[in-house]
């Protein structure tokens, strides 16, 4: 790629969110607004290399966006209404667009708004990632696809019944409104962890983690964080994100398998990264609002990251923190996180007795994970034949290559100590 | 006396249709409904848009709980009705909440295609 290419690639993964973001706003129009993204960011390959980029290259594109939207606008006006005399059209045209207001805080405020919109709960989870990366991360269409593990057709259908679904239904293209303003944010971030956890720990296939993913999804958090300044709940889900994906490098080995927290190579973990996470999971719990299961977690991530080796891990407040949660969020996977917290404190069969409650409510008999956890602490009971029963059962619950594979060598070790 | 009726019919059959069918059965519409209007029985009409435009409201635990698409469960049935008018949809869902059923029901919220002048 040239030097020019590449400044406008920079510019894009930079920009794209922000330019689609006022160009909704000055259009009206979602599709619109994304062709003239797309015309704005052709025009700025074929034109920066001669001229050199402008001062101010978001301010260029939305102009040059808008302009092309326009001349579209009046072609289309022109040809719905052949007899309309040509002023007429072109005063409806202009009518249409309003002028750009360069401002930063304009800007800011537009952005929100588009994430606000793509977030919005009247579309369907999915919808709601899949739009988010499209529009405000400016991720192209198969990649949003390759995301999703679906075609490429699949996904621009439903990127379009996201929009139709957005205009026929009336969305605003507004911030929400201050008394439903807390819920829609916490739909926000629900929608930036679902892209995470995504990326962190792919549900299918051949690769554990989609590091691309990751890196938006923490990208969304910061500027969810400046948008909308000292939320500890956004906060706590940053924090939650840099943490554990400071630990990225140390939990898969060079030929793909995975390596658990326990025997990661602890020097491999992103200091800066851990530094950066722990600064605002301190700021979000010293907030007086309510605290968020986000940040309980960033808190219980955050234990782990100071602990210089396994052996000094304090477990006792991990299990304590996991108590909390199961009250602020109880999901049967905080359930499963913690038995596993409660067998390091109090010993297996205590947490044994728990994960077979939860088993028995039948929430998660087919999560490999808690099958895994089940022989863990069967194990270490040396309760043999009934660990390897359920290391087999885990194996045929796995759906990601390299989780089978280290479930294959549980159960190789467990054979040679019979 | 007064009777709500409620028209069903499969959306994807109708997008289906051609133009001309299409409008075959808008004339018929439009001569049912003057004929009703004539007789002095229309009280109000309005055609929905279509179920993909449609997000339900549930109040749970005195949580609002959006979801996209239509009402779906079968073990409720339809009691009743409001026709409101909103700035967007947001305003309507917020509007939808305040219904005493949405405790412990579901209201759907569908857009209206406006009125052909």
């Amino acid at each position: 790629m040239d030097t020019h290419k590449r400044a406008v690639h920079e510019v894009y993964h930079r920009e794209a969110g922000r330019v689609l973001a006022t160009l909704i706003r000055l259009l009206g129009d979602f599709d619109l607004a994304e062709e003239a993204r797309q015309e704005a960011f052709a025009a700025a390959i074929e034109q920066w290399p001669a001229r050199g980029m402008p001062v101010n290259p978001c301010a260029w594109l939305i102009q040059i966006g808008r302009n092309k939207a326009i001349d579209k606008i009046r072609r289309e006006v022109v040809f719905r209404t052949k007899v309309m005399d040509r002023e007429a059209a072109t005063a409806e045209a202009d009518a249409l667009v309003e002028n750009p207001d360069a401002d930063a805080a304009a800007f800011g405020d537009d952005r929100l708004r588009l994430i606000f919109i793509c977030c919005h709960p009247a579309l369907s989870m999915e919808a709601q990632i899949a739009l988010t990366l499209r529009a405000v991360c400016g991720l192209t269409t198969q990649a949003v696809a390759r995301a999703f593990l679906v075609g490429e057709d699949t996904m621009a259908q439903r990127l379009v019944r996201a929009k139709k679904k957005i205009r026929d239904a009336g969305i605003a293209y507004e911030t929400p409104d201050p008394s439903i303003l807390d819920q829609r944010i916490d739909g926000v971030l629900a929608v930036i962890y679902g892209v995470f956890t995504e990326g962190y720990a792919a549900t299918v296939g051949a690769e554990l983690m989609d590091a691309e993913l990751c890196r938006e999804a923490i990208r969304l958090g910061y500027l969810l964080d400046a948008l909308l300044p000292s939320n500890a709940r956004i906060m706590g889900l940053l924090a939650l994100m840099l943490l554990h994906d400071a630990r990225r490098a140390a939990r898969v080995s060079s030929a793909g398998d995975v390596i658990l927290l326990d025997d990661q190579d602890r020097t491999l973990w992103d200091r800066s990264q851990i530094d950066q996470g722990l600064a605002l999971v301190e700021r979000s719990l010293r907030d007086p609002s309510p605290v968020s299961h986000y940040a309980v977690q960033a808190a219980i991530a955050a234990l782990h990251a100071r602990a210089a080796c396994k052996g000094a891990t304090d477990w006792p407040q991990i299990a304590g923190l996991y108590a909390v949660l199961l009250r602020l969020h109880p999901t049967p996977v905080i359930e499963l996180n913690h038995a596993v917290a409660v067998s390091m404190v109090d010993g297996p069969e205590r947490a044994l007795d728990l994960v077979d409650s939860l088993a028995a409510r039948g929430a998660v008999r087919e999560y490999h994970l808690l099958h895994a956890v089940r022989a863990n602490l069967l194990q270490r009971l040396g309760r043999l034949d009934e660990a390897r029963d359920a290391y087999q059962t885990a194996l045929e619950t796995a759906k990601l290559e390299p989780e089978r594979r280290l479930l294959k060598q549980r159960l190789a070790r467990l054979a040679s100590y019979q | 006396m007064q009777y709500l009726l409620l028209i069903y019919a499969n959306e994807r059959d109708e997008g289906a249709l051609d133009p001309a069918a299409m409008a075959a059965i808008m004339q018929e519409y439009q001569e049912f409904t003057k004929s009703i209007v004539q007789a002095g029985q229309m009280k109000a009409a309005d055609r929905l848009k279509p179920t993909s435009s449609a997000s339900t409201v549930r109040v749970r635990n005195g949580k609002v709980v959006t979801t996209d698409g239509p009402f779906a469960e079968t073990r409720e049935q339809l009691g009743g009705y409001y026709l409101v008018e909103a700035k967007h949809l947001d305003e309507a869902l917020a509007i939808a909440a305040r219904i005493p059923s949405a405790k412990y029901g579901s209201v759907e919220v569908r857009p209206i295609w406006p009125a052909m002048g």
